[in-house]
């Protein structure tokens, strides 16, 4: 299955400010095609849409050179694959002073797949982590992530199972 | 290869130091950078911590590997083949650390090389 990822959040900033580009229905409409398929040719999607596919080619052109369409990538089921990777979900409990820049020193790691912060009853750090196996992952939790200054403690929790992955939607 | 007793004794760098987890990924936040250290967590951690890395040969890897000290190592895995878990893990574990350390702190600091 192939997605495209969408800068949504940078687009809307650009919408309320009115800078950047301009976007009407019919940019919308593109992306949220390609959010479903983007292996669409322009021909199909001018169909869908009821434009030409010159137009939808040169509307896509515009959203790449913008950054709005982000990139293209193939979401891989590796299960399928028979390839052995865990993904595990990381919470870090931290220190506030000390939680961006430890953010930011995971979002270094190749092995880090997402990295955000929450709060409820304190912040925290999320990361989405994958590695061959446990003893891999724990090395790298224990090495990498526990001596970071600030780190108060960690939870992980390995996926056993993912019922869906999908890009973030346009909620128009 | 013998180490120095004041080696083995030394605080180890942030990312040398002991972490204590009680299970896969899951730090308790404890750490200890030094074998002092190491004893008074010992008192402390979560039970599951020490049976976690007992029987993961964590205890005996570091003390051998980062801090240097073969011995202790050799005496924590005698622990570990005992199959020895819960509280009497935990005296144990304290018994053999602290005997240690006695005997370290007693012994002359003497230069002798790595």
């Amino acid at each position: 299955m192939v997605s495209a990822v969408i800068k949504t959040l940078g687009f809307l900033a650009m919408k309320i400010k009115g800078q950047g580009i301009a976007l009407d229905d019919l940019d919308w409409q593109i992306l949220q095609l390609l959010q479903k398929n983007a292996k669409w040719t322009y021909t199909e999607i001018g169909n869908k849409l009821d434009v030409a596919h010159s137009t939808v080619y040169d509307r896509i052109q515009r959203l790449e050179e913008h950054g709005i369409i982000k990139k293209y990538r193939a979401v891989v089921d590796l299960e399928k694959t028979g390839m052995q990777q865990i993904t595990a979900l990381i919470t870090i409990h931290t220190d506030p002073k000390e939680s961006e820049h430890i953010a930011n020193r995971l979002s270094e790691s190749p092995e880090v797949l997402e990295v955000s912060s929450s709060f409820s009853e304190e912040l925290v750090i999320n990361a989405k982590v994958v590695s061959q196996d446990q003893a891999k992952l724990h090395s790298f939790i224990a090495q990498s992530i526990a001596p970071l200054p600030g780190v108060l403690r960690i939870r992980t929790s390995i996926i056993t199972k993912k019922y869906k992955e999908e890009a973030s939607p346009l909620l128009l | 290869m013998m180490v120095s007793p004041s080696r083995i004794l030394r605080s180890v760098l942030r990312e040398e130091a002991f972490y204590f987890f009680t299970s896969i990924g899951n730090y308790t936040g404890q750490s200890a950078a030094s074998l002092d250290e190491f004893l008074q967590k010992i008192k402390e951690v979560n039970i599951k911590s020490l049976e976690f890395h007992l029987y993961r040969e964590d205890f005996e890897k570091w003390i051998a590997q980062t801090l240097g000290d073969t011995k202790l190592a050799e005496d924590i895995k005698g622990l570990r083949n005992m199959k020895v878990v819960g509280n009497a893990l935990r005296d144990r574990l304290y018994f053999l650390v602290s005997r240690r350390l006695k005997e370290l702190k007693g012994t002359p600091q003497v230069s002798v090389s790595k």
